[in-house]
């Protein structure tokens, strides 16, 4: 489902037509879906419903396929992705339907800040006062200090992302700006005022409704239904201290590059083998951060190969060619899913004016909590 | 018309200063004209306030329907001291704002409309019209009542306005009020603009005033564009 403020529709809808769009693209028929799996934060707090796994299943007649609603904060795409992974190579299930989504539009701006700030720490974080936009501004003051990341580069990362935006139907925001109207104008702080120091509104993503969905399968059933393959070849997740404060270095992603080293690890690739990425970039500075952290670029060289145009989507490492979290937009549950998603369609050749020039592997992180809980995901084109 | 039945129809008009025209870049980089309307422009401005009568999201059915009706009772001068902003991108109208004149210290606020959102052209719009009561209309309060969450968002809560007794002209919900104290709080926040007009920017805006399609407004506020089935 395009991610957008969905006005009409309740969390359920946009599940079910994300799941039944995936379900019509991967050819099932009268194929039995086994088990399904959906990554959603909130849901009860956002939406007063919980049970979403069960609630699809009903509302898709897939009974009586197992399901289970997976929570890891904005990871929960990612690790509703990895257990339907985990099923079908367990030869638990051989079809598999992994939804996300998450519908945030329906309380007030306030209301919706707070409950994302419940995944932070509750006694020395949420207790005083810590919102998510308000621990990246204090990451982003660290990392562009011990970096020297400008201002200008996060506004490049903004740029990039909503030129690429402008080119997904699917995207929350398809507005191309520009770096005199976000930043250098003298008038660009009434477009742009500050969220949380040094953070602008337009380094931050916006608050969206929608869904994702994706099939997972054997390699048998995926052959039989002629479609490109395109497989799971890593996933990779790691923990990090649930308090920023707790890590011996708050700038360092622990877990992000934990994550990325385990997925490369089962996937038997490299960095330097990864053809298009979707990051996580709630914040513009998470982008430069985990490109660097995932070791497409040395700790300190991501704002420069920004800058040099690399990670555009003629570049020689595409980042976010779906406009990422900036511009796409971020359901929290729904973002680790429709990450694969793009990634499937690019490396299916199916991703129209943002197509990558043929990718062959694609690489996803999904960043949960302010990267306590990481998936890394690695995809590979077969055949 | 018979005049001297016309002249009793019409109010008596307060001489109000004209509002000076401004420039603002918005964050696509586009530069927004914001310029007083002369009433012989209402017609165009009730085309394009005509495609949000069918719209019901964000309330624009009803602000449309209000506005279309404002304008056309200042142009058939039915109305008192009303006056009328409008946002000009390349010409193009992109959004309305009006009020009038209670007394000389004392604006009513009426509606503010955006076509093309996402780039805070109803806050622009909004912040003008306040800085014409406050700054060049010499007026202590403005009285502003909202007919949408958004419009609640904007104005009530960002710039801290406060609640009022009695009822708005609209009718409706608590009116709250802008001070000039409260105005002048918020003004380096929120009061965008630049001055004066660069002439060739000014001319574009006041030669002709454009006004899209119906397709193209609607597709401007409910963002339909390339979205898929």
């Amino acid at each position: 489902m395009p991610f957008e403020r969905h006005e009409y529709k309740s969390l359920m809808d946009l599940l079910a037509v994300a799941s039944l769009r995936a379900m019509d693209d991967a050819g099932l028929g009268d194929r039995p879906v086994d088990a399904v799996y959906v990554g959603n934060m909130a849901s009860g707090l956002f939406n007063h419903q919980v049970s979403v796994a069960s609630a699809l299943v009903d509302r898709l007649s897939l009974m009586p396929a197992t399901a289970e609603r997976i929570e890891n904060g904005p990871a929960s795409g990612g690790s509703a992705i990895k257990n339907g992974f985990l099923a079908v190579a367990a030869g638990f299930a051989d079809v598999v339907l992994v939804a996300g989504g998450e519908k945030m539009r329906g309380v007030s701006g306030p209301r919706s800040t707070d409950i994302v700030s419940a995944m932070a720490q509750p006694d020395v974080e949420y207790i005083y006062g810590v919102t998510l936009p308000a621990l990246a501004g204090m990451f982003a003051r660290l990392y562009m200090d011990k970096f020297r990341i400008t201002p200008e580069h996060l506004a490049m990362v903004t740029i990039k992302n909503h030129n690429n935006g402008a080119l997904n139907p699917y995207a929350h925001i398809q507005m191309i700006v520009t770096l005199e109207g976000i930043l250098t104008h003298p008038q660009a702080k009434f477009n742009n005022p500050v969220v949380a120091d040094p953070l602008r509104l337009y380094d931050c993503c916006p608050v969206s409704d929608g869904a994702a969905a994706v099939i997972l399968t054997t390699e048998e059933i995926a052959r039989q239904l002629k479609k490109p393959l395109v497989k799971i070849a890593g996933i990779g997740q790691a923990t990090d201290t649930h308090a920023l404060q707790e890590r011996s270095d708050p700038t360092d992603l622990k877990a992000v590059s934990c994550a990325a080293e385990r997925a490369f690890a089962m996937a038997g690739l490299t960095p330097k083998d990864v053809d298009v990425a979707e990051l996580h970039d709630a914040f513009t500075i998470l982008e430069i951060a985990e490109s660097e952290h995932c070791g497409f670029f040395e700790k300190g060289e991501g704002a420069r190969a920004l800058a040099a145009g690399e990670t555009q989507i003629t570049g020689s490492l595409p980042i976010n060619p779906s406009g990422g979290l900036k511009a796409r937009g971020h359901p929290v549950g729904a973002t680790g899913v429709a990450q694969v998603v793009e990634l499937v369609w690019q490396l299916r050749g199916e991703a129209g004016k943002r197509q990558v020039k043929d990718p062959e592997v694609g690489f996803a992180v999904n960043f949960g909590g302010f990267g306590n809980n990481v998936v890394a995901t690695v995809v590979r084109r077969e055949g | 018309m018979d005049m001297e039945l016309e002249a009793y129809l019409r109010p008596p008009e307060y001489p109000m200063p004209p509002y000076p025209a401004k420039v603002i870049t918005l964050a696509t980089g586009a530069k927004m004209v914001v310029r007083q309307a002369e009433r012989e422009e209402v017609p165009e401005l009730l085309e394009g306030v005509r495609p949000t009568l069918s719209v019901e999201r964000d309330y624009y059915d009803i602000v449309g329907a209000r506005l279309y009706a404002e304008l056309l009772g200042w142009y058939r001068y039915r109305v008192r001291d009303e006056f009328c902003l409008v946002g000009q991108i390349d010409g193009f109208l992109v959004g309305i704002v009006n009020s009038r004149l209670y007394s000389p210290k004392l604006g009513i606020s009426y509606h503010t409309l955006a076509i093309e959102r996402g780039l805070r052209i109803g806050a622009h719009l909004f912040a003008a019209k306040m800085e014409h009561h406050i700054e060049f209309l010499g007026q202590d309060e403005v009285l502003i009542t909202a007919e949408s969450p958004i419009g609640f968002r904007r104005w009530m809560i960002e710039y801290g306005l406060e609640k009022r007794d009695g009822q708005h002209e609209l009718g409706g919900a608590t009116p709250y009020a802008l001070t000039r104290e409260l105005y002048f709080k918020a003004k380096d926040r929120l009061v965008a603009g630049e001055r004066p007009v660069p002439p060739d920017v000014l001319e574009k805006a006041t030669r002709s005033l454009k006004v899209a399609s119906e397709e193209e407004i609607l597709e401007k506020i409910l963002g339909v564009r390339e979205r898929p089935v």
